[in-house]
């Protein structure tokens, strides 16, 4: 690469921050993500991984929150503070590499449709129409039900059912690049098709692509929450999700333990808040179509 | 018009057929013995158990077969309940439509005037807090809210349709709309912040139209500029959308009615999973995907009547 391209580039990711500055609540979604991201990095040093054993759990069960425990204990005199922490990272996780899969199928859908046209395209959006057709939530309990509780699991159900919205952003975005200019020079120099697909076409959808990502991850998150509370997560891997899962099988909202099922609720909802947030704010700046609406 | 009507009409027949194979291979990729998952906890002679296995045994072809010539009766019954599926299924549907139409009826008229107010006061203070706090909304999981609710609220009854002892016409209607209290009110709360984004939305897109400037030139007041011309376009987007929204409300129902031990379809999915109970799980989920085709087929057919540019383009 030339220096000019890097100057370019600076200038570019320059003026792109500048923009997503001016959004203040994108901002703070930003924030509370950096907050999260680290708990789950520092996770094992912020509170003892063997915290999460039930053998080696001494703290009475269901007590109020003290000075050993913030958060109280769960039913098996477990810190709930400690599966929060550790339930942080699954979280991140399950809805990261979910979402990955997803952009990966949609993205490389969207892109054969879009650039092939005519029969390929009738046939591949007739397809993901077919899987936005199927109710999400359901698919989603029967492949967990079929494939078995682990955490890779939940996260290929999560990706596999949630790919058809980026494979119909794709294409539209396709169809729209493969008319341009610069796509009749490739050919006319001889480019073949996946120099056209990944070398034009990628690039000039991938901003798109980006903003819907993240809303993406703020969905599978909320996807693995309710999977794991219906009993379909990882026993072994505490999640938010499983925490209200537990503290609904035993009873903890007739026994007023507020410690038990507000917390967990609360980090779900402020992750995928900020998810959201900056999602939003990326949309808006990525796409001057917006710029002027709402 | 008909052109439109029957090429929609066929493209649900198209889906509604993809679900059903979908639906039927799906099921086979169940590991382990299929025997086993299908009679789990039940005593069987081994008389039945041979037929079963003989059923399994023909080929793959000749079971989609009979399998298609009626989805819903499953030959084998639910292992939960030991009964035929579809008379499981029969008795719990009312109480989910019940439970999902109270609950979207307040949920969109709550939404559409919120949507109206925000959306044609853009950035105003009112659209500001109302855009945050759906976004907290719409980030919350249901079944979160419904226990939030049941530990907040315990004068309310936390789960059920009906008390125990409670007779005659009246008073169990009463006792139902009592019961109905919590989760719905769980359910308006999350479908309320759809709602009402997709409302303001569709108010923002009518707002450049030059008509509304038509209508502020011939002197109409801003109050009538709003609710004669610009809400009745607007609402056409919205009207579909929460009928397209419908069917997939249904599968959203799923949690809320196992919170609150709702006897409706969403709990018949929960208590399924836990088992699992495969002939039922393959019934329920087959039930939900025709709901959001049928939902999606009348809000095309509805778009249609509503907006005559769509079935001539």
């Amino acid at each position: 690469m030339t220096a000019i391209a890097w100057q370019r580039r600076r200038a570019t990711a320059s003026r792109f921050w500048a923009d997503f500055r001016s959004h203040r609540s994108a901002l703070v979604g930003l924030g509370i993500l950096l907050f999260f991201g680290l708990v789950a990095v520092f996770a094992s040093v912020l509170a003892d991984p063997a915290g999460l054993d039930v053998t080696k759990a001494t703290a009475p069960a269901h007590a109020a929150p003290s000075g050993d425990h913030w958060l109280g204990t769960d039913q098996n005199g477990r810190s709930v503070l400690t599966l929060l922490i550790h339930g942080t990272r699954v979280s991140l996780i399950v809805g990261l590499a979910a979402t990955a899969i997803a952009i990966v199928i949609g993205t490389v859908i969207g892109i054969m449709a879009g650039f092939y046209g005519g029969w390929a395209r009738s046939t591949l959006m007739g397809l993901t129409d077919w899987f936005l057709v199927i109710p999400f939530l359901p698919l989603a309990i029967v492949m967990a039900t079929v494939l078995g509780a682990s955490l890779l699991n939940i996260i290929i159900v999560i990706g596999v059912t949630s790919w058809p919205g980026t494979a119909r952003l794709v294409c539209a975005q396709t169809l729209s690049v493969r008319e341009r200019p610069y796509m009749e020079r490739a050919r006319a120099l001889g480019g073949g098709d996946w120099h056209q697909m990944t070398r034009h076409i990628l690039p000039n959808v991938m901003p798109l692509v980006l903003a819907h990502v993240v809303l993406t991850v703020s969905v599978a998150i909320l996807s693995e929450t309710t999977l794991s509370f219906l009993g379909l997560g990882d026993p072994t891997r505490p999640s938010w999700g499983y925490i209200l899962d537990n503290a609904y099988g035993t009873g903890a909202m007739s026994n007023g333990e507020w410690w038990f099922v507000l917390p967990p609720g609360l980090c779900v909802v402020a992750v995928v808040l900020a998810f959201t947030l900056v999602g939003r704010a990326l949309e808006a700046v990525l796409n001057p179509r917006l710029r002027e609406g709402s | 018009m008909r052109g439109y009507v029957l090429k929609k009409v066929g493209w649900s027949i198209g889906t509604l057929l993809f679900v059903v194979v979908f639906n039927f291979f799906l099921f086979r990729l169940l590991p382990g013995d299929p025997i086993g998952l299908y009679t789990r906890g039940r005593n069987m002679s081994p008389d039945q158990l041979i037929r079963l296995r003989q059923q399994l045994n023909r080929p793959i072809g000749e079971q989609f077969i009979t399998y298609l010539s009626n989805p819903f009766a499953s030959t084998i019954n639910s292992t939960r309940f030991n009964r035929p599926v579809w008379e499981i299924i029969g008795e719990r549907v009312w109480p989910t439509v019940l439970l999902v139409g109270t609950a979207v009826l307040v949920a969109a008229l709550a939404g559409v005037w919120l949507g109206i107010r925000s959306g044609w006061r853009r950035g105003s203070r009112f659209d500001r807090v109302t855009t945050g706090t759906t976004n907290t909304l719409y980030a919350m999981p249901e079944f979160w809210v419904g226990m939030m609710l049941i530990m907040w609220l315990p004068f309310f009854p936390s789960g059920g349709i009906n008390s125990v002892g409670v007779t005659g016409f009246l008073p169990t209607v009463v006792d139902t709309a009592w019961h109905l209290v919590l989760p719905v009110t769980a359910l308006a709360i999350v479908y309320l912040a759809e709602y009402t984004s997709i409302m303001r939305a569709s108010l923002v897109d009518e707002l450049r139209q030059d008509y509304l400037t038509l209508a502020r030139a011939k002197g109409l007041r801003e109050d009538l500029v709003r609710r004669r011309h610009a809400v009745p376009n607007a609402l056409l987007p919205t009207m579909t959308l929460i009928f397209l929204n419908l069917g997939f409300v249904i599968g959203g129902a799923i949690t809320v009615e196992y919170v609150f031990s709702w006897p409706g379809l969403g709990l018949l999915t929960a208590e399924a999973l836990r088992g699992p109970d495969i002939p039922l799980l393959q019934a329920v989920f087959l039930l939900f995907s025709l709901g959001v085709i049928v939902f999606t087929l009348l809000a095309d057919l509805l778009y249609a009547v509503l907006d005559p540019r769509v079935s001539t383009q």
